[in-house]
């Protein structure tokens, strides 16, 4: 397991957002979360990434804790450990958030020269050849402005990647994109987890999510309704909420 | 005329060295104090973001000539003594580090949280991510403010009169109560008015160099 997510609770103001998450994730598994909006799925994928302190439970990730309850408190990494878990997820955002001062170049080698010490030289190497994978080597120059939506969110892609993390995740990977391109995003996304890497995917988007899943997770007002395997997830529709999710 | 003109140079020429002087000193220190201002007004610490806004509202509410009139007396008093210059100086510095730290201010606060959130997952330090991600993207931000400001700086640096430095005018002044003319006033402005066409023209340059993104 390189994510093992245990009893997890947090609230905002007194409103309950997730409410005893407990799942994993394994290398060469894609796991979509899916649910309505207001479901607690971009929370719960914020905590993973250490950006939302969670109130209770614990999340390891590669055998680091991220957090974990002492004493009846939830006790983040040292900022030691934080820094390890860092590397090993990265995280592509909704709306990707690329530096818009920066080329697509310098926006993949700012972390991989500052935080692994690569060299120069290295980082480059690197950049390159993760954009040259995603088909986007000719815009290495090209400032984020200059980009369409899936040219950015394959920089942002190639951006998470730079630091070779154990755990990808993506937030709602589709929602800004035109339909055509989902395919593309789909192809991309099934190649990476061939890799040593477990990737997770938020979304409401069915097609994406029947496209490259290898495991479903259902939630809905911040709970788990359901988990499993891409095949048994679609031949049951026994739950009520999940078939009104499901055919909306 | 011209020749009167001519005979005014020299006098103008000087108070302009020390309008230039006022103006650059004061520029280059209290641009890099104002953003700590803006960092330390934006600071977690209560206290610290506190006394910052406390320094902030006295020196943007209270004349600038108070305040050089405050520091020339006010510094002998508790013992220390500097030269005139160096006075005027600290209290121009002071002055416009306060306002430049709330047009910094502004700035930072405008930058998206997710650019702070890509760069936390990156693992960028927070001395790094001010540094390298939010402080270049505030720049071109604030520039058409700080343009505001250093015009309003040039013609400022005209207070330094006050303790007795011999400005640009101060000298116009002198030749024209000297010679009961409005001639050395008139070319006095003229030079304010080259000043401010100059710092305008290099500011539009340095905002165009800053549009190669969006």
């Amino acid at each position: 397991m390189i994510l093992k997510v245990n009893n997890l609770n947090k609230s905002f103001g007194g409103k309950r957002v997730l409410k005893d998450i407990s799942f994993g994730l394994k290398t060469g598994e894609i796991l979509a979360i899916i649910g309505p909006s207001g479901a607690g799925k971009t929370t719960l994928l914020r905590c993973i990434n250490g950006l939302e302190k969670a109130d209770k439970g614990t999340i390891v990730i590669d055998n680091i804790y991220l957090c974990k309850d002492q004493n009846n408190k939830n006790i983040p990494a040292k900022s030691k450990e934080m820094k390890k878990i860092r590397q090993k997820v990265g995280m592509v955002f909704q709306n990707y958030n690329l530096f818009p001062h920066m080329t697509v170049m310098e926006n993949l080698i700012e972390a991989p020269i500052n935080v692994l010490g690569l060299s120069k030289e290295e980082a480059l190497n690197r950049a390159y050849d993760l954009l040259k994978n995603l088909g986007m080597e000719d815009k290495k120059d090209a400032y984020p402005f200059q980009l369409s939506g899936g040219q950015k969110q394959r920089v942002a892609i190639a951006r998470a990647l730079c630091l070779n993390p154990k755990i990808l995740s993506l937030d709602e990977p589709t929602s800004a994109l035109d339909p055509e391109l989902r395919e593309g995003i789909a192809s991309i996304i099934k190649k990476l987890a061939d890799k040593d890497m477990g990737i997770l995917i938020i979304s409401h988007d069915m097609e994406i999510v029947k496209r490259v899943a290898t495991r479903i997770i259902f939630m809905a007002e911040g709970r788990i309704i359901k988990e499993a395997t891409k095949e048994d997830f679609f031949n049951s529709f026994e739950d009520g909420r999940l078939k009104s999710f499901m055919v909306s | 005329m011209l020749a009167y003109i001519y005979t005014l140079l020299p006098s103008i020429f000087d108070g302009l060295l020390m309008t230039l002087k006022v103006f650059f000193v004061t520029l280059i220190l209290s641009i890099p104090l104002g953003v700590l201002v803006s960092i330390f007004r934006l600071s977690k610490i209560k206290v610290l973001a506190k006394i910052t806004e406390l320094y902030i509202w006295v020196m943007r509410g209270s004349p600038l000539m108070l305040q050089i009139v405050f520091i020339f007396f006010g510094l002998p008093i508790v013992g220390i003594t500097l030269d005139r210059f160096t006075t005027v100086i600290i209290a121009f510095i002071l002055n416009y580090a306060a306002y430049f730290g709330e047009i910094f201010r502004g700035g930072i606060e405008s930058i998206d949280k997710g650019q702070y959130e890509a760069a936390k997952v990156l693992g960028l330090s927070p001395y790094r991510t001010f540094i390298r991600i939010i402080l270049p993207q505030v720049f071109k931000i604030v520039l058409p403010s700080i343009g505001n400001e250093v015009i309003t700086l040039v013609k400022d640096t005209s207070l330094v009169y006050i303790v007795g430095l011999g400005e640009l005018l101060r000298a116009g002044k002198i030749a024209s109560n000297r010679d009961a003319s409005l001639v050395p006033l008139a070319l006095v402005a003229v030079v304010y008015l080259l000043l401010t066409a100059i710092f305008t023209m290099v500011f539009n340059k340095v905002e165009k160099r800053f549009s190669y993104y969006e």
